[in-house]
């Protein structure tokens, strides 16, 4: 038996591997509604879990960062998809273009790789969370396969969100998070984004009368 | 080892034939509650299997002797799995007969009886539950292991006896790889005990049967047998879920003392036990048999995801 790792550090792998299973729950799932809660509740593993990397480390800003969190990715961008979806009126089934066995096994395929690349950075990282790392680059990995694998756009917009997700997951358990500064301008662009694809998805919608963004391949210059 | 751990080792069999129907009757009960409909009394299954037994046994005119011997072998196969899983005392007797992959074994062998008594009388509806309950089978096994490989990646040892010893009574560690197996273990026994995502147990009468269709011929004192059988799965299953995540409770010593605080936290267990399968029944819908693959590659996934959580996070860097 090796040493235990004292317990705050154990909740913190304990929450990193939380993050995984969601992310692997979002690339699952099929319904949107679903994938929006699977959403938030990713984002409130991670205020959490940045709450108790604060509480250890005594580092103060990442409290700010993770009542940031709170805000923008529990409440904020949950509650915009939500009457995103409401208004386009798409509560329909996710497609996918791979089919759910063969994007997990991609999946698994992509930790064993986050995991092996992971490993020598963490043992020259000197914070209390680099086990962590190769998780956040797992998670990072995931959400970019739920993203290529996805057709619709609303999904790959959650996709990316998630992704946001881990790569801030990532940052935090590499440098105890970045400069406050950053960690805003993210934040700002990361709704901004929102915004705008909100408005993306009404001008596919009118064009195509689909969200499919396998339309956008045809488009030709006449 | 001592007289006590032998009279603690048929203790815990004898708990076991009790407390299998008492079990599937309490969550039957929890069940009916949560659908709002006036639920069967806790001791239904009692009395379904006492009516059983004092019948008459019909046998179909092509049914071969292995036909009756099926009910005896899986009756035989289920109350050994519950006799090694430690639910009582972790030193028992009979924990050394078979490690996990022994008792994975074991299953399959209950399995595999029961398929085939399914097909050999010949009926349509028989040959097809047996079909059925084979691709379940094949996927659910090798996640069933790959759980067990994980639980003994963290103690060292296939034996479930020092699996439980190791996470209740050393220091208490949190192992999220723990939770991963955890998660992939309620999704196939769900599978394995034909639950209501993958089979629905209160049905004779859909296309969509799986352990029913194959149980389908018999009748008297065999299906009594067939139906506690089922029962006593559910239970093994249900403890050794209990044993691996929630082991706390469960003693090292095998003195009389020890019954006292051993058995009513495994009924208190049990009990809890029984109302989330009872919620997880009533919050799902029925798949389609073809999405039963879907949904043990998902328990199969978690569980390696579970063992490259535990090599990764868990080990010394």
């Amino acid at each position: 038996m090796t040493p235990a790792l004292p317990l705050l550090s154990q909740i913190i792998n304990l929450l990193a591997a939380v993050l995984l299973l969601l992310s692997f729950a979002m690339l699952t799932q099929r319904r949107i509604l679903s994938l929006i809660n699977l959403f938030a509740l990713q984002g409130a593993v991670l205020c959490l879990s940045t709450v108790v990397v604060a509480y250890t480390t005594g580092q103060t800003h990442l409290y700010y960062s993770a009542l940031m969190t709170l805000a923008l990715k529990v409440l904020l961008l949950p509650w915009i998809l939500h009457r995103l979806i409401r208004r386009l009126n798409v509560k329909w089934d996710v497609e996918g273009l791979v089919n759910i066995p063969t994007t997990m096994l991609i999946g698994i395929a992509l930790v064993i790789l986050a995991f092996n690349l992971a490993l020598p950075i963490s043992q020259i990282a000197g914070t209390i969370t680099r086990a962590t790392l190769g998780i956040a680059l797992a998670a990072v990995l995931l959400s970019f396969l739920m993203m290529i694998t996805r057709s619709k756009a609303v999904p790959q917009v959650i996709g990316f969100l998630s992704m946001e997700n881990a790569l801030f997951f990532a940052a935090t358990s590499a440098t105890y998070g970045m400069p406050m500064v950053v960690e805003l301008g993210i934040a700002l662009d990361v709704l901004v984004g929102m915004i705008i694809l909100g408005v993306f998805f009404f001008q596919i919608r009118e064009q195509f009368d689909s969200l499919d963004i396998r339309h956008l391949e045809q488009l030709r210059e006449d | 080892m001592d007289a006590g751990a032998y009279v603690l080792q048929v203790l815990q069999v004898l708990i076991a034939l009790i407390g299998a129907p008492l079990l599937t009757g309490w969550v039957n009960q929890c069940r009916a509650w949560l659908q709002n409909r006036s639920a069967p009394p806790l001791l239904q299954p009692y009395r379904q299997i006492a009516k059983l037994l004092e019948k008459d046994v019909v046998l179909a005119h092509n049914a071969s002797r292995l036909f009756r011997l099926v009910p005896y072998v899986l009756f035989a196969c289920t109350v050994l799995a519950c006799a090694i899983i430690p639910t009582l005392s972790t030193d028992l007797p009979l924990a050394p007969a078979a490690d996990a992959i022994a008792l994975v074994g074991i299953f399959a062998l209950a399995r595999v009886s029961l398929s085939l008594a399914g097909m050999d009388v010949g009926t349509a509806f028989g040959t097809l539950g047996a079909r059925r309950e084979m691709l379940i089978g094949f996927l659910a096994e090798p996640a069933l292991l790959m759980v067990f490989f994980t639980a003994s990646l963290i103690s060292q040892s296939l034996s479930l006896a020092t699996i439980v010893e190791t996470i209740a009574h050393r220091e208490f560690v949190i192992y999220p790889s723990l939770a991963f197996a955890g998660v992939a273990f309620t999704l196939v026994s769900l599978a394995e005990n034909a639950r209501i995502p993958v089979d629905n147990p209160a049905t004779h009468l859909e296309l969509t049967m799986i352990h029913e269709a194959m149980i389908l011929e018999y009748s008297g004192r065999h299906l009594a047998l067939v139906e506690w059988a089922a029962g006593l799965k559910l239970y093994a299953y249900s403890c050794l879920g209990l044993a691996l995540f929630f082991p706390w409770g469960i003693p090292e010593g095998t003195g009389f003392g020890n019954i006292g605080v051993a058995l009513p936290v495994l009924l208190v267990k049990l009990g809890i036990g029984g109302m989330v399968l009872a919620l997880i029944e009533t919050l799902s819908a029925k798949m389609r048999i073809f999405r039963a693959p879907e949904f043990l590659g998902a328990a199969f996934m978690l569980a390696v995801i579970a063992m490259l959580v535990r090599l990764l996070l868990e080990a010394p860097l």
